[in-house]
């Protein structure tokens, strides 16, 4: 303060005399005052601030539909070596069909918080909540919590709302690893560092709602993550950012259906520890970062996922059993998958993408098979199948503005065993309502 | 030996970085902070003249800079909806939140023309508030300097008679340069032009020029064939003297079209760092009219 006042007063001094005379000083008086009561007209009568609208929250709607053919049935769908995700991770239904019908209502709710809901209305008209969050606005130092259900930060398209991806479904990788997407119920905690380049880092508490973990009645977190991005520009055409995330949890008896050597049901499920780390990253490019005329994405992640615990087999609902005893032994794998994609827009309106996908069953090892006293690999058939599934999937999508979108699709898919999945579909996403912001 | 005097003691009181952290959302609101906050503010611009205002993603490069923000300066009237709410929203940064005193809209201080009465998507991408593009109408960036002014006093009481004194002296040399402009544009009067966007209106309706026409078949959807074979039979009928559009826009529409129309083809700054010339507000002006006079020649 002291400092500053000497510094004021030699910059005085070193005026010259004309300009420090009384009547400047005493015009420049004046000016504050007029100034002042500015500020005080701009704070009482705030100009209409562009607010996301007056009181009402912003509401959007998308819709969404398919029309699809495929060589292989989309409701037998599985990925054979890998235990179901549970998630709604099959192609879409043959024919013509609705897709997620997504209603979107955010605000802010005061100064501090900030609220959001994305409900989707299924084809088979059921309402399901795919996020509910409170954000926080106020925490500072570069803090944001959220609360509730949310997509969890943890990878690259996991953040991505469906209607925003490049392609109609998604990676193998999430559909295997985590059912599509991850959206647990829980807390999130965000951290962005004072820095030029973009750091952020993140941790998550949740229930374990869904797969990895398995819905159960318990006391503390079912499921917890941390994730770290960067990013940046290079140049002033080109935007990355690439990250590194881990998700752990303890699934109780992660039950799924199964059939066994003779093709009866049976029930197997899982209890143990599952631990994902996800490698992701993003590039986009853009002549002088304008992308309204031709701009180019590059995206891949890898996952790789190790589970340890005990497995359960339980062929007794069967009329006629094949042990009719349930087995229980120790259990691990070692599993991993990875996609690339890249999308070309060259010319407004139309875009081009292509997409690899590979998993790898990796190393499992089964104790009730290795006993060999009970069922053998032929009765895992999901899990006692090697198999590295694949695919290989082309769009191109015309967009006539920025809310409507149809997109041709082809793929083949070898998701199962010994069984190619050739997909070909048309697809198309409506946005109505507020402009709703979309994420890098 | 005064001189010499003030400089030893303003080296002892000379702050390591600027009092004001200012994130701009397009480079005329960059040119302005920096003409009212001279070296007591530091100016981070996060698009730039080649790039459409209205495409722009939130890149991590943008949240990692409103994070340590102090004045977010932008247009508002929802040009910014389709990036800044997630930019902000993400900065983890509450000075900058909408409301707050580190958030400034030029929309709230500016007069906006092209207010829809209503608003229907079936219009193309129309802003409920008006017109966003207010900063090529020289009266609008002069309101803007008022309250910009005044908003950067407010957080930084301590130079507030220092960002006074630049509004001032901002304000003396814009009116002069505004009454040149207006001078120098006398024939641009009544000249019919072709535009590409919606986003030269202030400057067609400030100099008394007529849009004869846009490329854009609605706004924000890029032109098509069928609408400018349709564009180019109106101008037959009634023709227009040149085809303006912005550094930003895709050029080809408007070359194809002048060409066939055998009319000049303008490229305007459309704002700070358009063009090799326009580094500034008042070169950005003083360029913009001598393109459009070049253009009726």
């Amino acid at each position: 303060m002291i400092r500053k006042c000497l510094c004021a007063a030699a910059l005085a001094a070193a005026m010259p005399p004309a300009l420090a005379q009384d009547a400047e000083v005493e015009k420049l008086r004046e000016e504050i005052r007029q100034l002042q009561g500015r500020v005080q007209a701009v704070e009482t009568a705030k100009p209409r601030a562009s607010g996301e609208s007056a009181f009402n929250p912003a509401v959007s709607l998308i819709l969404q539909g398919t029309a699809a053919r495929s060589s292989q049935d989309p409701s037998s769908y599985q990925i054979t070596g890998f235990a179901p995700s549970g998630g709604e991770v099959a192609p879409a239904p043959r024919s013509l069909s609705l897709g997620e019908s997504e209603l979107i209502v955010a605000a802010n709710v005061d100064p501090y918080f900030r609220g959001q809901l994305v409900a989707a209305l299924t084809p088979d008209n059921e309402l399901s909540v795919e996020e509910a969050f409170f954000q926080t606005l106020a925490l500072g130092n570069g803090f944001t919590l959220k609360g509730g259900r949310f997509l969890s930060g943890i990878g690259y398209q996991n953040e991505i709302h469906q209607h925003a991806w490049d392609f109609q479904d998604a990676p193998l990788a999430y559909k295997a690893f985590l059912g599509g997407r991850y959206n647990d119920d829980g807390l999130q905690l965000r951290w962005l560092a004072p820095t030029d380049l973009f750091l952020e880092l993140g941790g998550e508490v949740g229930r374990g709602r869904e797969f990895p973990s398995a819905e159960q009645s318990r006391n503390g977190a079912g499921a917890w993550s941390l994730f770290g991005h960067a990013g940046g520009d290079i140049g002033v055409s080109t935007a990355w950012r690439a990250g590194l995330s881990y998700l752990y949890a303890k699934p109780e008896n992660r039950a799924f259906e199964d059939v066994d050597s003779l093709g009866n049901p049976v029930t197997q499920s899982f209890s143990g520890a599952s631990k994902l780390w996800i490698a992701d990253f993003v590039l986009k490019w853009a002549p002088n970062g304008n992308a309204t005329v031709t701009n180019f994405k590059l995206q891949g992640e890898y996952f790789r996922r190790s589970e340890s615990g005990t497995i359960a087999y339980d062929d007794r609902a069967q009329a006629a059993p094949q042990f009719g005893t349930p087995f229980s032994g120790p259990y691990s794998s070692q599993q991993s998958g990875w996609y690339l994609q890249a999308v070309y827009q060259f010319m407004p309106r139309w875009r081009v993408g292509a997409r690899f996908d590979q998993l790898d069953s990796g190393n499992v090892s089964n104790a009730i098979v290795a006993s060999g006293t009970g069922p053998t690999a032929a009765d895992f058939a999901l899990l006692g199948t090697p198999h590295d599934p694949s695919r290989i999937s082309a769009m191109a999508d015309w967009s006539p503005s920025e809310f409507s979108r149809v997109r041709l699709q082809v793929a083949e898919d070898d998701s199962r065993a010994g069984a190619t999945d050739r997909q070909v579909l048309v697809q198309y996403i409506y946005s109505l309502g507020a402009h709703g912001a979309h994420k890098f | 030996m005064r001189v010499l005097l003030s400089l030893l003691l303003c080296l002892a009181c000379a702050p390591a970085w600027a009092a004001l952290e200012v994130f701009a959302c397009t480079p005329e609101w960059g040119a302005l902070a920096r003409e009212l906050g001279g070296d007591r503010v530091g100016v981070y611009t996060a698009t730039t003249a080649l790039q459409d205002p209205h495409r722009i993603e939130a890149r991590p490069s943008l949240i990692a800079r409103a994070r340590r923000a102090d004045l977010v300066v932008c247009t508002g009237a929802d040009l910014e909806i389709g990036w800044l709410p997630l930019v902000l929203a993400q900065s983890g940064n509450p000075k900058i939140q909408p409301g707050q005193r580190g958030y400034f809209e030029a929309a709230g201080a500016a007069q906006l023309i092209e207010r829809p009465a209503s608003v229907d998507r079936a219009m193309g991408d129309v802003h409920a508030a008006g017109n966003p593009h207010l900063h090529l109408d020289p009266r609008n960036i002069s309101r803007v300097a008022k309250a910009l002014a005044a908003q950067m006093s407010m957080l930084d009481a301590q130079d507030a008679s220092y960002y006074i004194a630049r509004e001032l002296a901002f304000q003396v040399r814009w009116r002069e340069a505004t009454a040149r402009w207006e001078r120098e544009a006398e024939p641009l009067k009544d000249v019919p032009v072709v535009v590409y966007h919606k986003d030269l209106s202030y400057l067609i309706a400030w100099l008394g020029m007529r849009e004869a026409g846009t490329l854009e078949p609605k706004p924000g959807l890029p032109p098509t064939t069928a609408h400018l074979a349709s564009l180019l039979a109106q101008l037959q009928k009634a023709p227009a003297k040149m085809v303006v559009h912005a550094a930003y826009s895709d050029p080809r529409a408007a070359d194809w079209l002048a060409q066939q129309a055998k009319l000049p083809s303008v490229l305007l700054p459309f704002t700070v760092g358009g063009t090799e010339r326009a580094t500034d507000l008042f070169t950005l002006y003083d360029d913009t009219i001598a393109r459009l006079l070049a253009g009726t020649r």
